[in-house]
């Protein structure tokens, strides 16, 4: 399993070490500033020296490393690392070359804690962050009565919440997060579209609750009442560790006992009839080689009443571009030439409404001629109260002994950033398949 | 210089840090203790604190506590007399009211191996196993295969190995899994020694009862303890098809789980013990419900995608039914990494069919109009793979190939031409008529293998094509510069040529013929040779037959690994041979392994080794480096591996810091020898001035002498 765990700032200095079996040296850690931090080539994020075995992932300008020397479980080192990396975030926000050196003392105690022996160990942050906290805690009657309790929830079957909760107002909320991700071909053609769903969910209630929760799922609709409300096709569901999946396999119900306060109850996928928010229809011509000018028409794809806010279009330009002309009614845009593209920034775009921009980038003549790779345009919003997917949370029922009165908030998001693109190729071969030959 | 530091640091750092640790107030104290600990690691030497330090061990604040455990984990070997004053304040801790304080001591004095400490670990360790509280019982529980690791006669005297099969009846699920995590540890750890018999105590097998407890347990534990659960499922060997239906039955849940290496593990025990059901239908259902869970691990984070994909391709060989309707989700995005997008386009490949071939061609095309190289090139291969596995396709792809060639951009018309013969191999005398767009291309080709292909196709139609003779010539003028690729093609191609039109390219045979047997110095070039004037010159029609003959269209192989490895693999999924492929054994252990043992594995290495032999040649250089030992550097490789160092700037890290590491001095040692060569220059020069007279000749001679002298006493050292 994991040997040892490295963290590494981009010069290949050592901030964090921590050796868990006694077969790595400390040597180890040069051999991975030598051999990958050192050395500039492109490589994949497993390198295999010898019989050792570097995982490393890259964050902001540090190097996160787990080392292994057997056949190790791959997929299980990268996840440890990923959640090194979460657990980090929520406890000082950032994880970055200043923050980890300013928390050192907390990693270490982190990393000790949530890995023995290189096998890894409960990592539920809420839990952790009842007993590893940033102020010192020093041992006592009380602590010690306190810590048989937390050490107890730590390792139980409800690992994530502990029995003592109380609230005088029972709440609950819940987020549903979708994430578009779009491929679409210059003419307007989806090649690829996709909703990554979450939901979060806010719960504030006592005692020990036990939670049902129910979406318009079509293989549970099509059951029950056949057609009544729109059912969604969800491809495939992953549950937070308290949601009993062998009762989701066989009945398809979704019920758990929730953590106390946020976290993720769910992510999903769905993949059939995603509606796009925006339609993005652009037209973009190469003058000569000294011109190219662009037409963009963006047209909303949800009802009046809603809204897209936070819009921005990152549109390209060649790399010789030395200035572009834009012309927009609504919102701004600027060309950005570090970046090579122009950004189109809407605050604020109605349902229904159709806007469009106008520009034409200036070249300047280069002596090589180079094709311009035309990278897709990028669009990044916002559509509050509305799903990508269609999905709606149903209900959301709470049980629990005391039989208390809860109030339950639902609200919706779809959002995209850097995952909606729409290609602007120069030409379609489709159009070229009746081609000849000559023999 | 360790022993200076730690025999008298009258001033500088560690003097202030005595200081500090030793001061009345407790705050100076903790403080001293992080700078230590952040002195630590960087790779100062900060062992000579060791008796400071251990004084601040007795104490209330647990994070003090836990900041000076970790000091005494990474210096107790080195102090193994002064260890033993750590003994009482450990094993009061273990039994301390505070359940964390007694897991915190357990752990640590498990990962501190100093024969002192072991001995007096089997008492608390007893203890603990036995805790009222389930977090010291789970921690305990590693300990023991801390213990084996370290002394594994002390386990069995003590009875923990009974005590911790006992355990996986224990009522709290992470302590089962930590359990099954120590036992298949020693399990691991005593399968490893050739000498173990099968009655080895220490060897762990799944049993029908445990197998029970354990499917009990993995809808209830953790994350991780789930994984420990299923990789040892996936070693159990189900008594019959019932069970192991059974077990399938009750891990498809597991599918569901937020943390992709539950859902590769669940995978892997999955396509484990459905070898076992025979019934197809079950099997199929089985399959249909993997396919989702495996797509969402593509919106993971790019390293964990990339294992998934490493993973899907290996299923793919195995059950190509898997995803076959899935080939969208495996598009390339504008800005995955790179290592992802070459596992996609293989995918997507696999994933090709006469239905979808024209989204995939319309990608791939896109993709290749993109900035990086190697993906291009990529792009333009997986185009001419698609053709050659998609019949009906193949037209498309053809005229596809001829839009990329149409660029004119240099890299893209050379992969597309080296596609193209491909091609023509599958379809023979299909497409002649695009021989004439890829001659036009002739002059812009400056690959070697690009050219090879484009003659190879020249002479293969050299009987329809008019000009052949001229452009062959073109390459007979330059023959004895081409590379030795292009020179086998081309005297193949010309010898074609001749069969086909013996009357207009009798010279050019001969003047062929003769150049690559007097002129040429790749050997198999003149052989070849050789054979083709015999056969030309004895018997024309049999040339004709040898020559000529009709070759079998190529097809593209289903699978990249031999069916036995596939299988091996295919019961490994996730860990680090699925990635690279290949069987553990060739990059664990020592890192190389014998020809004689693959072949006896009946495995063919040839195919797949392809990406992971690089980083295991690679490795090989570095491994002395990597097994160094904390003794005095020995010869040969390891002055190799430290040129290595020397060689990045990196290194100065090394130089300026005053570790422990023996690289230290083997740096130094070489820093010296440049510095003592280079002075040896100038103290043979004031020698030579008054025989200046003489003149320079001798001088000139003297110095490098004098150096290369020293040169060889430094390396006489090693």
């Amino acid at each position: 399993m994991v040997r040892a765990f490295f963290i590494y700032n981009q010069k290949g200095e050592l901030l964090i070490s921590r050796l868990y079996r006694p077969d790595v040296r400390r040597t180890i850690a040069d051999v991975f500033r030598i051999q990958v931090i050192s050395s500039s080539e492109v490589r994949s994020p497993i390198v295999t020296l010898g019989s050792t075995s570097f995982f490393h992932v890259k964050i902001n300008n540090v190097y996160v490393v787990a080392v292994t020397k057997n056949n190790a479980n791959a997929a299980l080192v990268f996840e440890f690392c990923y959640r090194v990396i979460s657990i980090c975030k929520s406890y000082f926000g950032k994880v970055d070359e200043e923050r980890v050196k300013n928390n050192f003392v907390l990693i270490y105690e982190l990393i000790d804690e949530i890995n023995d022996f290189g096998y890894p160990q409960n990592s539920e942050i809420d839990t952790l962050k009842t007993y590893i906290t940033t102020e010192s805690v020093v041992s006592s009657q009380i602590v010690a009565e306190e810590s048989s309790k937390i050490t107890t929830q730590a390792t139980g079957v409800t690992s994530w919440r502990r029995a003592d909760v109380k609230y005088k107002k029972n709440e609950a909320f819940v987020d549903v997060v979708e994430t578009v991700n779009l491929s679409m071909s210059a003419k307007g053609t989806v090649l690829r579209a996709d909703v990554d769903g979450h939901i979060q969910m806010r719960a504030y209630l006592s005692g020990t609750p036990e939670c049902k929760f129910g979406l318009n799922d079509k293989l549970v609709i099509d059951k029950s009442e056949r057609g009544a409300i729109d059912a969604v096709e969800l491809d495939d569901c992953r549950f937070h560790q308290c949601v009993r999946l062998n009762e989701f396999d066989s009945t398809r119900t979704i019920s758990f006992i929730p953590p106390d306060g946020e976290f993720e109850l769910m992510t999903y996928r769905a993949t059939t009839n995603v509606k796009l928010p925006l339609r993005v229809i652009p037209t973009i011509n190469e003058i000569g080689t000294t011109q190219v000018t662009y037409l963009i028409i963006m047209k909303t794809g949800f009802g009046n009443k809603l809204s897209a806010t936070n819009v921005v279009l990152r549109i390209p330009t060649p790399l010789n571009t030395t200035s572009v002309d834009c012309k927009v009614q609504t919102g701004k845009a600027k060309y950005v030439p570090e970046e090579n593209v122009v950004v189109w920034k809407i605050p604020r775009i109605q349902g229904g409404q159709e806007i469009s921009f106008n520009g034409t980038a200036q070249l300047t003549s280069t002596t090589t001629r180079q094709v311009w790779a035309r990278p897709p345009i990028d669009v990044d919003f916002q559509v509050l109260m509305f799903t990508s997917s269609g999905l709606i949370v149903r209900f959301l029922k709470v049980f629990e002994k005391s039989n208390y009165h809860s109030i339950k908030w639902v609200r919706y998001l779809t959002k995209a950033s850097g995952s909606y693109q729409i290609r602007v190729s120069r030409n379609n071969f489709l159009g070229n398949i009746g081609l000849t030959f000559t023999a | 210089m360790n022993v200076f530091t730690r025999a008298a640091p009258k001033k500088g750092e560690n003097f202030e840090l005595r200081s500090d640790l030793n001061s009345e107030y407790r705050d100076k104290r903790k403080d001293a203790i992080k700078r230590v600990i952040a002195n630590m690691t960087v790779g100062k030497d900060v062992s000579g604190l060791f008796p400071d330090v251990l004084k601040n061990m007795q104490t209330e604040d647990i994070e003090q506590k836990k900041l000076v455990y970790l000091y005494l984990i990474n210096y107790a070997k080195t102090q193994p007399d002064l260890v033993i004053l750590a003994v009482n304040t450990f094993v009061r801790d273990s039994d301390d009211q505070n359940p964390l304080v007694r897991a915190l001591a357990i752990r640590t004095m498990g990962c501190i191996r100093v024969e002192k400490i072991i001995d007096y670990l089997a008492g608390p360790l007893q203890k603990c196993l036995h805790d009222e509280n389930p977090y010291v019982r789970k921690t305990a529980a590693l300990c023991v295969a801390k213990l084996y690791d370290l002394k594994p006669e002390l386990v069995l005297e003590n009875g923990f190995l009974e005590q911790l099969r006992e355990m996986i009846s224990d009522s709290n699920p992470m302590v089962v899994a930590n359990t099954i995590s120590a036992l298949s540890d020693i399990h691991t750890a005593a399968t490893s020694q050739p000498s173990t018999s099968s009655s080895d105590p220490a060897i762990f097998n799944v049993t029908p009862t445990i197998l029970n407890k354990l499917l009990i347990a993995l809808n209830e534990c953790s994350e991780w303890g789930r994984v420990a659960i299923l990789s040892a499922l996936a070693r159990y060997q189900a008594q019959d098809e019932k069970e192991s239906e059974h077990i399938c039955e009750r891990v498809v849940p597991q599918f569901q789980h937020v943390n992709g290496s539950v859902v590769l593990a669940a995978v892997r025990v999955i396509m484990i013990h459905m070898r076992n059901v025979p019934r197809e239908d079950f099997n199929k259902q089985l399959i249909r419900k993997m396919a989702p869970p495996l797509v969402t691990l593509l919106s993971s984070p790019p390293e964990v995608q990339w294992i998934a994909l490493r993973n899907i391709n290996l299923l793919l060989q195995k059950r190509s039914d898997i995803l076959s309707n899935e080939m969208r989700v495996f598009f390339c995005k504008y800005n995955d990494p790179l290592y992802v997008k070459v596992e996609k386009l293989d995918i997507m490949v696999r994933l090709s069919n006469e239905n979808n071939v024209d989204a995939l061609l319309s990608e791939l095309k896109e993709y290749a109009s993109e900035v990086d190289v190697d993906f291009v090139r990529r792009s333009i291969k997986a185009i001419g793979q698609a053709a050659v596995k998609i019949e009906a396709g193949a037209e498309r792809c053809v005229n596809v190939l001829l839009d990329l060639i149409a660029t004119r951009v240099s890299y893209v018309v050379q992969e597309a031409v080296v596609v193209m013969k491909d091609i023509f191999r599958r379809y023979p005398s299909t497409y002649e008529g695009v021989i004439p767009t890829l001659c036009a291309n002739l002059e812009e080709l400056d690959e070697p293998e690009a050219k090879a292909s484009l003659i190879w196709i020249v002479g293969e139609y050299a009987n329809k094509i008019e000009n052949a003779d001229e452009l062959l010539s073109v390459f007979v003028d330059t023959f004895t510069e081409e590379s030795y690729s292009v020179q086998l093609q081309t005297l193949t191609a010309v010898v074609k040529l001749f069969l086909y039109k013996p009357d207009s390219s009798q010279g050019l045979v001969q003047r062929i013929l003769n150049t690559a047997t007097k002129d040429c110095e790749s050997p198999d070039v003149r052989d070849r040779a050789y054979i083709y004037w015999r056969l030309l010159s004895t018997d024309p029609g049999a040339a004709k037959s040898v020559i000529l003959a009709h070759r079998p269209p190529i097809s593209l192989p289903r699978t990249t690994v031999a069916p036995a490895l596939l299988n091996e693999l295919i019961g490994e999924i996730s860990s680090l041979a699925s990635v690279y492929q290949k069987p553990a054994a060739t990059f664990i252990g020592l890192g190389r392994i014998g020809v004689e043992s693959m072949q006896h594995r009946g495995t063919d290495l040839a195919d797949s080794a392809k990406t992971a032999l690089q980083t295991v040649a690679a490795g090989q250089a570095a491994e002395n480096l990597l097994d160094f030992d904390d003794e005095p550097a020995q010869e040969g490789p390891t002055g190799l591996a430290a040129t290595q160092v020397l060689q990045q700037p990196a290194a100065k890290n090394i130089m300026s810091g005053t570790s422990t590491n023996p690289l230290d001095d083997l740096v130094s040692i070489f820093g010296n020898t440049s510095l003592s060569s280079g002075a040896a220059i100038p103290s043979a020069a004031p020698a030579i001035d008054p025989l200046g007279g003489f003149g320079v000749v001798p001088a000139a001679t003297a110095a490098p002498s004098t150096a290369s002298n020293q040169q060889e006493d430094l390396l006489g050292l090693f």
